[in-house]
């Protein structure tokens, strides 16, 4: 199967972002600092299946976020990300 | 007597444990309280969650097995039960091949415990405040979440005017192999007879029972014109299934002239997120 038949959604790593970003970061929206488009946190590609979440834009694939994790780090690698920003109603209380 | 307020001090002569991060979403033990079976491949683990502060339909939660010698494997289940139901449905679909769901389907029991969190996720959600046609399209057990989202908003319009209906009018196009897989046959068919304003559409696509006067095709863009709302309605779409499924159904709808930002797609994998 290639990797194409195995991506996720955004979506998936909402669960691994909840480890490290206090509101929910799937409802947020990213900016790819590749190609500029801009969407919801959730509509990114993923994929989940090597070593670690990598999150790709759906218009350019170029990687916006990347989170990995050892037995002692999670390790997040925010470089393609040219801004987030979360709706402060949905922050939490 | 429990210490509710987070400012409290600590009780004197008590070292302070780490306080718990009350915002991050916590592994909890859950208590399986009935288990249905949906089709020969699927069954619902309805479950009794201490501390469940609510979700919203369309969340999911992260599940965790861990075994003697400690590995552990996780895996994502969306939500199957409406935030209305007093307990936390997940339905799970066996995978030959799986880590995880051959354990969820075959071995677990009534008063196992089951390791969560949740509920997760904050983009595939639907409530009943989000006025306009609501558009579900789901391939196999994609149709779990939009199952939630069907209930919540039959429990929420509950005994509302034809009017208030009007407001939120869905459709389900929903694609299964065959009769037998479809995951809420009876509850789906109860839902649209007992709704005007609901539509539910089948295709089965690899056997159909005898004088099955439906869809028999993989769904495709003639048949998303044919069932969709046209995009000049704006319907709030939520497509869920396999990969392949879905970026197909996505696609045809963006060429149908849907709003790309309005088609909302949840992917399913054979693995459900790391671990």
């Amino acid at each position: 199967m290639d990797s194409n038949a195995l991506r996720l959604d955004g979506n998936a790593a909402a669960g691994i972002l909840s480890e490290i970003f206090i509101s929910d970061l799937t409802a947020a929206r990213a900016t790819c600092a590749g190609c500029g488009a801009t969407g919801a946190v959730g509509a990114l590609l993923v994929y989940a299946h090597g070593m670690g979440t990598v999150m790709r834009c759906p218009s350019c694939n170029a990687v916006v976020l990347c989170i990995t994790r050892t037995a002692t780090q999670v390790r997040l690698d925010p470089t393609g990300a040219r801004r987030i920003v979360i709706d402060a109603a949905t922050l939490p209380a | 007597m429990p210490v509710t307020s987070e400012s409290a001090p600590p009780l004197s002569g008590i070292a302070a444990a780490a306080p718990p991060t009350a915002r991050s979403i916590a592994w909890r033990f859950s208590n399986v309280a009935e288990v249905i079976q949906e089709t020969p491949r699927a069954r619902t683990l309805i479950l009794d969650v201490p501390g469940w502060p609510g979700h919203r339909a369309g969340q999911h939660v992260d599940v965790r097995l861990t075994a003697e010698d400690g590995y552990q494997a996780q895996r994502s289940y969306s939500i199957a039960s409406a935030p209305e139901d007093t307990r936390v449905g997940l339905t799970v679909e066996r995978l030959d091949d799986g880590e995880v769901s051959p354990y969820l389907t075959d071995e677990l029991r009534v008063g196992d415990r089951l390791e969560l969190r949740g509920p997760i996720g904050g983009h595939f959600v639907w409530d009943v405040s989000i006025s306009g046609p609501l558009l579900l399209v789901a391939g196999g057990s994609g149709v779990v979440p939009l199952r939630a989202m069907l209930r919540h908003r039959a429990a929420a319009l509950g005994t509302a005017d034809a009017g208030a209906r009007h407001q939120v009018p869905a459709r389900l196009l929903y694609s299964s192999r065959r009769w037998d897989e479809v995951v809420y046959r009876d509850e789906l068919a109860r839902l649209a007879e007992d709704d005007p304003t609901l539509e539910v559409t089948l295709t089965l696509t690899r056997e159909q029972p005898q004088g099955w006067t439906g869809f028999r095709r993989r769904i495709d863009r003639m048949m998303l014109a044919e069932v969709a709302w046209p995009p000049a309605e704006r319907p709030h779409v939520f497509v869920c299934g396999g990969t392949l499924l879905v970026e197909s159904v996505a696609s045809a709808l963006v060429a149908l002239g849907h709003d790309p930002a309005r088609v909302k797609t949840e992917r399913f994998g054979p693995t459900g997120g790391s671990a």
